[in-house]
């Protein structure tokens, strides 16, 4: 139990639901179970609403995001360009659908509604570069880029580990 | 009064209700889906849709009240084209295997597809792809035929307030489940199955047992007996179109032999011995300063509620066994060896009006030697499909008796199939072990009726006992809340999970008809008021049975054999931080 996160809110109020899990995924990233059944005990509200609630909602994420996060833009402007084309392509690329996260944790691919970059249809963006007026060819070199900083990220660790 | 008119009909109603109410009263149905009675309307189907003068859009009946001057029409075309258009798409995102379904003829969705007429598919698309959730061991959830109405849902959380399963998702991916998709076995369900009973599909259904009894009769080195709860005698008949409340008693029996079971025995004859055992027990508690209040241990649903909720409380529940379970022990160890059977040779069967039944009977703590106390359990539903499979029908079909000793029975035992009578029963004798004198009256009305929390004093000496009835788990809380705050004055609770007791179990027969409750409980109280003894401590053959083989009530031979004990299960339902 993070007293923290409860000290703000009454136990029983089935009103604050939303805040607090709103609190809780701000402190973790995403709602783990054992928070949710936390809060199932605190509010007194079965945890087959709460999951219900969180399922309900895009906000919510019930599993912790990858390292670098994809979104991609299903907004009808990249959709007239065929972002769906684009979207395919990423899932096949890092074998994994869209709203999931790798294995490895080092990609998720969300879709969003609309980026607000029209103009550059279709456009997805990595974390906070975007890429604009994309091709299907271009997935494999953009994702390569990423892994390849992971893996830099990751050797450099082991390296000051073994030091 | 509020006057309107409802398809040029001139209608009076009450102010707050419903147009849907208003129409009923004139002999006007609108279909419904998502419409239950006594819970606020949520709207939420559509099905109900009329078209009122001066408004709109189309309005949903269930969830609009009456107004002065209102003029609705509840048959246009407009409102015929609404409802066909959401029956339609419904169909549509619906397997459509109606040939093998086990709702097959008893589907209310089937039902509105015949009313409108849809004669063609005209919205191929899609489909929603849910894997089927077998993990309980009573019941099965089939989430591709689930229509989202809510009503299994409202039933969890509104009614029983168990709140197992809830809507997930939104929009194409929405889907009633438990949380995390895990399955029923892992969730807060007690399997009492009355969302069962409230879907007009076959999204919820118990899991079937069938295979395995037929499979047993169809072995000849076993030695298949069975037996018949006391609510069941009360609404089989319905699946055969009798009339509701009608006693079937006799029919059942002559068709159960029909079927191939060698003997067939009463679960009543047990309810006296659980009478018996409960009773002593309570005394015992009482004289002794045990744990109070005493809860009874009948039904396995509110069983599993406590352990899976209050574990802490657990002290409080009588340990005897439920009746189905005594008597199964009590054939395997005496019943077997009278006759001469081999007890592993021995398969019994229960006929239950209830689904968490199925679970009870594999418990660990109900089985010895690797040997349960009851092989199988059949709901009411299923031994309907096994009676119409063997061409046994009701029309012409010759009464017959149980057999003995397992088949006498008392008036106490036959009421234990509604909410109070297992209470009822327990005080006849008890008052009768306390005083050695009857109750002065043996029906004792307050514990009657379907209030949620109902209860009476009974003065036995100089003593007054506090007692209390809790109809359906949704009231059990209070009680429970009052007994971790040490203000609970009652010194024996009885519980039932399902509202009106099992009368209204997860097992029974699937319909909406009105006053099928009320029927029923009174088919049972005329069987008690008609019945030679009507309390426990008469029944002969109870009495013989402790003479030749358990000794006194209580005693150590019935604590080995009738009595069980009980698990924590809260924490191995959730992860914890």
């Amino acid at each position: 139990m993070n007293e923290d996160i409860y000290a703000n809110y009454s136990k029983g109020d089935k009103s604050s639901l939303i805040p607090l899990l709103q609190d809780t995924q701000d402190k973790f990233g995403y709602l783990p179970e054992t928070e949710l059944n936390d809060i199932s005990d605190f509010l007194n509200i079965p945890l087959s609403s709460i999951y219900g609630v969180a399922t309900f909602y895009n906000q919510f994420r019930l599993t912790p995001l990858g390292k670098n996060v994809i979104r991609v833009c299903r907004g009808t402007a990249c959709h007239v360009k065929n972002s769906v084309n684009i979207l395919q392509a990423l899932e096949t690329e890092l074998k994994i659908k869209a709203g999931e996260t790798t294995r490895d944790k080092f990609f998720t691919i969300e879709t969003v509604a609309c980026i607000g970059a029209c103009s550059i249809a279709p456009v997805i963006s990595v974390n906070d570069e975007y890429y604009g007026r994309l091709t299907v060819k271009e997935i494999p070199k953009i994702i390569n880029k990423y892994k390849r900083e992971m893996k830099k990220e990751l050797s450099n660790e082991i390296e000051s580990v073994g030091a | 009064m509020i006057e309107l008119t409802i398809n040029n009909i001139h209608v009076k109603a009450e102010e707050g209700m419903t147009i849907l109410d208003a129409a009923k009263s004139v002999g006007i149905s609108i279909p419904t889906l998502c419409h239950m009675k006594d819970l606020f309307p949520t709207g939420a189907c559509r099905m109900c849709i009329v078209e009122v003068d001066g408004m709109r859009g189309l309005t949903p009946s269930c969830a609009y009240p009456v107004m002065q001057g209102m003029n609705v029409n509840t048959n246009s075309s407009r409102v015929r084209r609404a409802r066909k258009t959401i029956v339609e798409l419904l169909v549509e995102n619906h397997p459509q295997d109606c040939l093998v379904c086990v709702r097959n003829k008893n589907c209310e969705l089937q039902d509105l597809s015949e009313k409108f007429g849809l004669r063609e598919h005209r919205f191929a698309g899609e489909k929603k792809d849910h894997a089927i959730d077998i993990s309980s061991a009573s019941m099965e959830r089939d989430p591709a035929k689930c229509i989202l109405c809510g009503r299994c849902v409202r039933t969890c959380n509104e009614i029983q307030k168990v709140g197992a399963i809830d809507f997930t998702n939104r929009g194409f991916k929405s889907n009633v489940t438990t949380p995390y998709n895990k399955g029923l076995n892992v969730s807060d369900c007690i399997l009492c199955g009355q969302c069962i009973l409230v879907c007009p599909t076959a999204a919820l259904r118990e899991k079937s047992s069938l295979k395995e009894v037929t499979n047993a009769l169809n072995d000849k080195k076993k030695y298949c007996v069975v037996q018949i709860a006391p609510a069941v005698r009360a609404s089989l008949g319905e699946e055969y179109n009798l009339p509701l409340g009608s006693n079937v008693t006799g029919q059942v029996v002559t068709g159960l032999r029909r079927l191939g079971f060698k003997k067939v025995f009463d679960t009543n004859f047990s309810a006296d011995l659980t009478i018996m055992e409960e009773g002593t027990e309570l005394i015992n508690r009482l004289s002794n300063g045990g744990t109070l209040p005493m809860f009874t241990s009948c039904c396995p649903g509110w069983v599993k509620y406590i352990e899976q909720n209050r574990p802490n409380l657990l002290d409080h529940v009588s340990t005897c066994k439920s009746p189905h379970e005594m008597e199964g022990a009590v054939l395997k160890t005496y019943y077997a060896k009278k006759m001469g059977i081999d007890p592993l040779d021995m398969y019994v069967v229960s006929i239950m009006p209830c689904t968490v039944k199925k679970f009870e009977s594999g418990r660990p703590e109900l089985t010895e030697d690797k040997m349960p106390d009851v092989d199988s359990v059949l709901t009411v539903r299923e031994l309907v499909r096994l009676f119409k499979m063997a061409g046994i029908d009701f029309d012409d079909l010759p009464e017959d008796n149980f057999d003995n000793p397992l088949g006498e029975s008392t008036g106490a035992a036959i009421i234990f199939g509604t909410t109070g009578g297992v209470m009822e029963a327990a005080l006849r004798t008890a008052y009768f072990k306390l005083t050695n004198e009857d109750l002065p009256n043996l029906e004792l009305h307050d514990l009657r009726g379907s209030g949620g929390i109902k209860e009476a004093k009974i003065k036995i000496k100089d003593t007054e006992l506090k007692v209390a009835v809790v109809n359906g788990i949704g009231n059990v809380d209070e009680v429970l809340d009052e007994i971790e705050k040490g203000v609970c004055e009652y010194s024996f609770v009885e519980v039932m999970a399902c509202p009106n007791g099992c009368i209204n179990g997860g097992g029974q027969p699937i319909h909406q008809k009105q006053d099928k409750v009320i029927k029923r409980v009174q088919a049972l109280y005329e069987l008690d008021s008609k019945s030679k003894h009507r309390m426990s401590h008469e029944n002969e053959s109870v009495l013989k049975l402790y003479d030749e083989f358990l000794g006194e009530p209580n005693s150590h031979k019935c604590h080995e054999i009738l009595h069980t004990e009980y698990v924590d299960r809260k924490n191995s339902l959730r992860k914890k931080g």
